[in-house]
């Protein structure tokens, strides 16, 4: 039910390996199912925000996180969250397209096999209800076992959020998703993200103004590294309280 | 003489020059390949595959025992420096990305290609045949596991970093352990090229003698037993061709001639995998 906090960020500082500090004093509620649109200009700290809600910034050494990002009430930076466990709760959707090197099946049963699902009848049920979901089910039905990369650049990316979606996570992080694609694939995108809002808490990065205006319930402007403006979309692009917000949904920078 | 005119007869002496070297080149090679050929096809004979040799000086016989030593020996050194080599590469590639120890171990392995494969040959002479007390098969593949390690190794850790670390991050962010991202990622991702590496280090150890002089040596027996001394066919070719008989020279030709088309078909498997992979 949209209103209850699904995400709290509560002053979040990262360092990037060495003592470069990417992310300063962040404060942030994300509203369980709902889309909350991360913008900024390039290097302002959005895609690095992001990847800290699944720990993948953990794949490089001499990364540090500081303060806290609570999710469902429970600290996941400190140091007995169970990664593995989180990234099935917490999935992710990258910028290019990232389908692995083999079938369409496999593809989206390799979650669920890394779950432990191993049962070729439950494999198959699961794969149907993922692929219908990502709304690739049509397109992809006649040839699961062809390989992902036969898929045009914007089934792919349908794929991939098939793939994530196939283990059920509570939250989808989505980096710039539809910057890679065509129009007509990014509405596709777009559409689909409407749709899965309903059970799903979606945060999205996009450089795309129009995009979060379009999609999102909610709308943190980042600067440099900090939070400058949070609230609802419709106040953001039509009443910003920020100077700097306001500068940069006009265009005046960035 | 205008500017124009200067490059243009630059151009052509540049031109004139590389094609010349380039024939020059090919000149040798297929003048090589096709003595060998020519030769090595007189000699071929059915017999040749199924006889053990004759005693010195008498008429007939084959070199069965150099085929199967060939073989057996270089199969021993595919399975043991191939899995070192790989899971090695992975290592750098993957687990110790980034790290000292990597730089170390590539630049390590880039010399170690380098290293006259007769020194490597000594070394194994020292530590597996003067404490046994006799040349043995297993010494030899050993030799030929070493050579094929660096290579192995330095090609799969080439093949990991070409998969993308998008690819990675995508399967780390399904909630997978490293180890299995490689496994069923990167592996899949890397297996052509992989394969095409391990593939032309077995042609690069098929045709060692070397290695082999101090090692494997040579049996005019047939044997299975590795911890004997074994024939093998570059061996062979060594002292046939050095002999004073007509049918070893004619039988140096004919294993020369197997072992050139083995060393071609391998090369040749490699490049089509290379090709089929990304047509």
């Amino acid at each position: 039910m949209p209103g209850m906090i699904e995400i709290e960020v509560k002053d979040l500082n990262f360092y990037y390996s060495g003592s470069l500090r990417a992310l300063n004093k962040i404060n942030l509620s994300v509203h369980k199912s709902a889309v909350t649109a991360l913008i900024g200009p390039s290097g302002c700290g959005k895609t690095t925000l992001l990847r800290c809600f699944n720990r993948l910034h953990d794949l490089y050494p001499k990364n540090r996180y500081e303060g806290e990002i609570l999710f469902q009430g429970e600290n996941i930076l400190s140091g007995v969250t169970d990664l593995i466990n989180l990234r099935s709760r917490i999935g992710m959707v990258f910028q290019k397209p990232t389908p692995f090197p083999m079938s369409i099946f496999d593809n989206i049963a390799y979650g669920l096999k890394l779950r432990g699902i191993k049962k070729r009848s439950d494999l198959s049920e699961r794969v149907e209800r993922a692929l219908k979901h990502a709304a690739l089910w049509d397109e992809a039905k006649d040839k699961l076992n062809a390989s992902a990369y036969d898929l045009s650049g914007g089934q792919q990316q349908r794929l991939v959020i098939a793939r994530a979606l196939a283990v059920n996570p509570e939250v989808l992080l989505f980096d710039e998703p539809t910057s890679a694609l065509d129009p007509i694939s990014a509405a596709k995108i777009e559409e689909l993200m409407e749709m899965l809002k309903k059970e799903i808490t979606i945060i999205i990065v996009t450089h795309n103004m129009q995009q979060a205006a379009r999609i999102s319930d909610y709308t943190a402007l980042m600067y440099l590294g900090e939070l400058i403006e949070f609230g609802d979309t419709d106040t953001i692009f039509v009443n910003p309280q920020n100077k700097l917000t306001e500068e940069y949904i006009t265009g005046r920078f960035g | 003489m205008t500017r124009e005119q200067m490059r243009k007869i630059e151009s052509g002496i540049a031109l004139t020059l590389s094609t010349l070297a380039a024939f020059v080149g090919l000149f040798w090679l297929f003048f090589i390949l096709g003595d060998v050929l020519v030769h090595g096809m007189k000699a071929l004979n059915p017999g040749l595959f199924i006889n053990d040799p004759a005693p010195p000086g008498v008429e007939g016989g084959g070199l069965r025992n150099a085929f199967v030593g060939q073989l057996l020996i270089t199969l021993c050194a595919t399975l043991m420096g191939v899995p070192v080599g790989v899971l090695g590469g992975t290592f750098i590639a993957e687990y110790a990305r980034g790290r000292k120890i990597a730089r170390i171990i590539s630049v390590l392995s880039d010399i170690m290609v380098s290293v006259p494969s007769i020194v490597i040959g000594t070394f194994i002479y020292a530590i597996l045949v003067k404490p046994v007390g006799h040349f043995n098969g297993w010494s030899g593949a050993v030799a030929l596991a070493i050579i094929m390690i660096p290579v192995v190794l330095r090609t799969t850790e080439d093949m990991l970093s070409l998969v993308s670390w998008t690819l990675r991050e995508a399967a780390f962010a399904l909630g997978a352990p490293y180890y299995k991202v490689i496994m069923q990622v990167v592996y899949r991702g890397a297996a052509t090229g992989i394969l095409t590496g391990i593939l032309l280090s077995i042609a690069r150890v098929a045709g060692e003698t070397a290695p082999l002089l101090f090692t494997s040596f040579n049996n005019a027996f047939f044997t299975l037993n590795m911890k004997q001394p074994m024939s093998s066919l570059t061996v062979t070719i060594f002292q046939y061709a050095m002999g004073p008989y007509d049918n070893w020279h004619t039988q140096a030709w004919a294993a020369a001639f197997v072992i050139t088309i083995f060393i071609l078909l391998v090369t040749i498997l490699g490049r089509l995998i290379i090709r089929w992979r990304y047509r």
